[in-house]
């Protein structure tokens, strides 16, 4: 029974493509804004707290749609994107990592931001008198002493990003071998008469990779927090 | 030469000092509120003044006429807190390591060798700051600083945080730092004995403001006999 198809293969492929690319690539901006949230006041700090957790509580689908207008091939961003870069995310597996990207980014920024707030300002301190600049306090003290939590928030961010379905399908639509991942594969596998053997397989996979990920993230953050604190 | 000229508002409580220094060990002494770590927290850049002028060796580390501000980590201005502030993801070599690394100066086996002596810490520098006693977390910070080469060493209470015992197991090193290290420090302490042993030069301080400056003599208790 546990033979995959080809077309499963590729959607499993493209799901865990799309959300390394999407988790790769928010990291470091999740890890900046959640310094920013952490250590700094701004002008209009709590209106961008509220823009990172929009995606959290928007129904998807909205999500997905703001994405088609903005970053579409007509779209103000992606227009311009095109026409420049040649960059082009409607329709392709890139639009499908933006797209999950985005509805992951609430999740991995928050355990960042708790790690970043739990770090002691007091070593802060003491690195700066040491001759540390704030960039480099935040290279060796701060970032080190918070990576559980960076951990955390990336594996969160991945896990979201593989299930992610209503802003990517809406977004780039459900086209096998571009922007299929395993949850719109088997949401067109159960609307296809026979298609329940070959949904239950990518079902087992989905909880073999998210199972995957809780443990590993469990094991990352005890060895990560027995190396900060560890005698 | 430190001098010290600031106001500063915290709050309900205000500090307004001025004080000008020599000695290799200057004291500040008080009882706790008297703004004595706000004091040399503004020394160490960590605290901006309101109004007032900060100088060390003729060169301005804050002037708010002039808007001047050196920020903490380019004064190198030794801190040794009274929580020690090791930090706990690295080992005790790598904490000693720190300011050298951080300053960019040269590797100096011969001067670490001085410090850890100095200091006895040369056993623990494979350890951990988590499997240390209160009194060897504060020779290592006492060594972190050293060896960052500042030119002015702050000490806030750095036996504060220990007891009876430890003191007296600190107290000789800190000796030994005043006459051997060769580096001016600033000494923060409620306890007139540890001040008597310590500081050439006393600046006594009650509710924000300067009360009295000059010798360990003035202390209190000082023409009691022991």
């Amino acid at each position: 029974m546990f033979e995959l198809s080809p077309t499963e293969w590729t959607a499993i492929q493209l799901s865990l493509r799309v959300a390394a690319v999407a988790t790769l690539v928010a990291t470091p901006l999740g890890i900046a804004l959640a310094w920013l949230l952490a250590r700094r006041d701004f002008w209009g700090k709590s209106l961008v707290d509220a823009l990172v957790h929009l995606p959290l509580v928007l129904p998807p689908v909205v999500t997905g749609y703001l994405l088609l207008l903005t970053f579409g091939r007509r779209g103000v961003i992606g227009a311009w994107l095109a026409d420049h870069f040649g960059i082009v995310f409607a329709f392709r597996w890139t639009g499908a990592a933006l797209a999950c990207g985005i509805m992951s980014f609430p999740l991995l920024v928050r355990p960042i931001r708790l790690s970043i707030e739990a770090v002691d300002r007091r070593l802060e301190q003491a690195a700066a008198t040491l001759g540390a600049s704030p960039w480099r306090v935040f290279l060796t003290i701060t970032l080190p002493l918070a990576l559980p939590g960076v951990l955390a928030g990336m594996v969160l961010g991945f896990a979201k990003a593989i299930g992610e379905f209503g802003a990517t399908i809406t977004f780039v639509s459900n086209i096998p071998g571009e922007t299929q991942t395993i949850s719109s594969a088997i949401y067109s596998l159960i609307q296809t008469p026979d298609g329940d053997a070959a949904a239950l397989r990518l079902v087992v996979v989905s909880i073999v990779i998210a199972l995957a990920a809780l443990v590993g993230s469990e094991w990352f953050a005890r060895r990560a927090t027995k190396r900060l604190h560890g005698n | 030469m430190l001098r010290v000229d600031v106001s500063k508002q915290l709050g309900e409580f205000a500090i307004e000092a001025a004080f000008a220094s020599e000695g290799r060990v200057t004291g500040l002494f008080g009882a706790s509120g008297a703004g004595k770590t706000s004091l040399i927290n503004m020394i160490a850049g960590l605290l901006r003044p309101d109004r007032g002028i900060i100088a060390i060796d003729g060169e301005t580390l804050d002037d708010t006429a002039d808007g001047v501000h050196i920020p903490a980590h380019r004064r190198r201005i030794g801190y040794v807190f009274q929580d020690a502030r090791l930090f706990p993801h690295l080992d005790i070599r790598q904490n000693l390591d720190y300011g050298r690394r951080m300053n960019r100066l040269a590797e100096d086996p011969a001067q670490h060798a001085r410090v850890t002596d100095l200091l006895d810490i040369g056993h623990l520098l494979d350890r951990r700051p988590g499997r240390l006693s209160g009194g060897e977390r504060q020779r290592v910070a006492l060594g972190r600083a050293l060896l960052a080469q500042p030119r002015l060493l702050l000490l806030d209470e750095p036996m504060g945080s220990l007891d009876e015992e430890r003191k007296v197991e600190i107290l000789p090193y800190l000796v030994r730092l005043r006459d051997e290290a060769n580096v001016p420090m600033v000494y923060v302490s409620h306890d007139s004995g540890e001040m008597r042993q310590l500081a050439t030069q006393v600046v006594m301080l009650r509710r924000g403001r300067v009360i009295a400056f000059g010798g360990p003599e003035m202390l209190p208790g000082t023409a009691s006999p022991a």
